[in-house]
């Protein structure tokens, strides 16, 4: 499929080479791209783009919305916010959630993926029935969860009690309330890492495992030196996605804790969205968009070098 | 033909074959169970909160099948709250978001393959990657500056810039699929570029037009960031309603769940009729880029 693409699209290229030598078709073709390809990136650099040099701008300056007009003030918003504990926590919080909200998705997605790859009864329905939670609405979701979650009356703790575990205070305390937020984005991020990571495998040669059982390697050994290896781009996209949503993040926590309790689930996300929104101190929430935005660019590409570079 | 092999294969010939079959196979049930479960529990749950009766919302041990299939807490949320008034707005953010992402995407996605402007595509990709913040700050401030706060307007231009870098990558696949050949017919036949885009192109992805319309159309009714942040009292949107009422009904859990089910349930049938098609616009190039 990719190899025919290819060639398609080199012919319609040498087509067009030929086009453009012709002078006025040349005119109204160069003029045509713009015209069909310059709104949208011209949507894109009004509504974000220009916008993000604002805020890079707005980062400068004292600014309390409503209170005070702008006032240049340099780098401080970024050493105020560099030096203050609370956005230590923030960026310790972030990672931790993305962390968890990264590898518990692809982990379970990859073993989901590798067991809908099989041939069995009912496979497709059963598999969209499984790929159900990922196009939920995410504040539905958090909200059901909430209730599963009540710490007296939830049904998790009961169903806990059943197997005689200890109940949870799940997203009642500071100790578990990170990881049982990261949990719900989990529930619906792992059929989206599944949905991917089978497309790798329907992609994988046959022919390579008949050679290989018949050379009399274990079924671990295929996973780790045949499987692997084949579907560890498809992984790569669905670690980069993953860890650029969770480092942005926001419906399911806010949702469920707003930060809390206390201050335990506030990742950089919340803490600038209740700075700006709540307090509308505008200059030093937009320093901190501009340090979590370096975040997400910086994790975008280790994980692009990680995809070019398989050798691990 | 991909033969697909058995995680428990190559153990035929050997003795007790049957026996380590039936066991892999029960196994393997086992994991798929496994797997089904959490989605099966959850939308369970969440019918099942829905039906119940507040005494038994709130019975511990916990009753899981509704004793019968009440419908007040639905009546509820349409008596306390102006659900159809949030549903409206929802509609509205969704199509106008839609239509604007169409126009302004599906052209550019077309232009892109076209003249093999990728660089342009990776531009648009810069909405998917760009925490929302950083310009919702901004926009914020301005919504607030030019008396928009309570409009439309801001709303459904937020949920465009979501969905229109799933509308160029989705339509972008579907025109490289195209077959090129019919383009130069249709050049050769006289169309310009303009002709072959509304004769040739867009008839022939019209699939491509509907998974992206359904697309960009759940990511708006899905929003919530966007609109907690640039949606009015008059403009809420479904999922800012929703979140609202959790502080309100803190003890009656039925009406939530009822409110959690209505807002779920076009975003989830919606998703069935495009399901094969998810993924691409959710890894948005990645795969390719």
């Amino acid at each position: 499929m990719q190899e025919t693409h290819h060639d398609a699209a080199g012919a319609s290229e040498k087509e067009t080479r030929r086009w453009r030598r012709k002078g006025i078709g040349d005119w109204i073709e160069r003029r045509a791209s713009l015209v069909f390809i310059a709104p949208a990136v011209f949507a894109v650099l009004l509504l974000i783009g220009y916008p993000l040099v604002w805020n890079l701008y707005m980062s400068l300056q004292k600014w309390e919305l409503g209170r005070q007009p702008p006032e240049f003030i340099g780098l401080t918003n970024y050493i105020n916010a560099l030096s203050a504990p609370r956005f230590h926590q923030g960026v310790f919080k972030t990672l931790y959630y993305s962390v968890l909200a990264t590898l518990i998705p692809t982990t379970l997605g990859l073993g989901a993926a590798l067991a809908f790859n099989e041939r069995f009864f009912a496979r497709g329905l059963l598999r969209s029935v499984f790929a159900l939670p990922m196009m939920a609405t995410p504040v539905a979701v958090a909200l059901i969860w909430q209730l599963m979650y009540h710490p007296a009356l939830g049904v998790f703790n009961y169903l806990l009690s059943l197997v005689n575990l200890p109940p949870s205070l799940w997203v009642a305390s500071s100790q578990t309330v990170i990881p049982s937020v990261a949990l719900v984005e989990s529930f619906q991020a792992t059929p989206f890492a599944a949905l991917v990571i089978l497309g790798g495998l329907a992609a994988l040669p046959a022919g390579l495992y008949e050679a290989s059982k018949i050379d009399g390697a274990s079924a671990i050994q295929r996973f780790r030196y045949l499987t692997l290896p084949l579907v560890w781009p498809y992984i790569v996209v669905v670690l980069l996605i993953r860890s650029v949503d969770a480092l942005k993040a926001f419906d399911s926590i806010f949702v469920l804790t707003q930060g809390g309790p206390g201050r335990a689930s506030e990742t950089i996300n919340i803490l600038l969205f209740l700075q700006a929104f709540n307090f509308y101190h505008v200059g030093y929430s937009a320093s901190m968009v501009v340090m979590l935005f370096i975040l997400v660019v910086g994790a975008a590409l280790v994980l692009t070098r990680l995809r070019r570079d398989p050798s691990w | 033909m991909v033969v697909r092999e058995s995680a428990w294969g190559g153990r035929e010939g050997r003795p007790f074959a049957l026996l380590y079959g039936l066991a892999g196979k029960g196994a393997f049930w086992l994991v798929i169970l496994a797997l089904m479960l959490p989605a099966l529990f959850f939308f369970f749950w969440m019918i099942s909160l829905s039906f119940k009766s507040q005494v038994e919302n709130t019975a511990y041990p916990p009753v899981f099948v509704p004793s019968s299939l009440g419908l007040e807490s639905y009546a509820e949320v349409f008596r306390k709250h102006p659900f159809p008034q949030y549903a409206r707005n929802s509609t509205i953010a969704g199509f106008g978001a839609t239509g604007i992402a169409l126009l302004v995407g599906v052209p550019a996605a077309y232009g892109i393959v076209k003249w093999r402007r990728y660089e342009m595509a990776l531009l648009i990709l810069l909405a998917r990657l760009v925490p929302p913040m950083s310009f919702l700050i901004p926009w914020f401030a301005a919504t607030r500056s030019l008396g928009l706060s309570n409009s439309y307007i801001a709303l459904i231009l937020g949920h465009m810039v979501a969905g229109l870098p799933l509308v160029v990558w989705i339509m972008i696949g579907f025109f490289e699929d195209l077959n090129p050949e019919l383009e130069d017919a249709s050049s050769v036949d006289g169309c310009g570029p303009y002709g072959s885009f509304f004769r040739i192109a867009l008839p022939l992805t019209l699939p491509g037009l509907v998974v992206s319309s359904i697309m960009a159309f759940i990511t708006s009714w899905n929003d919530f960031m966007f609109s907690v942040v640039l949606s009015g009292p008059k403009t809420r949107t479904l999922p800012v309603a929703v979140y609202n009422m959790l502080s309100f009904e803190t003890v009656n859990w039925g009406p939530l769940a009822a409110a959690t089910i209505m807002v779920t349930l076009p975003a989830v049938l919606l998703t069935l009729f495009i399901q094969r098609y998810i993924v691409s616009g959710l890894t948005a190039g990645a795969i390719k880029g």
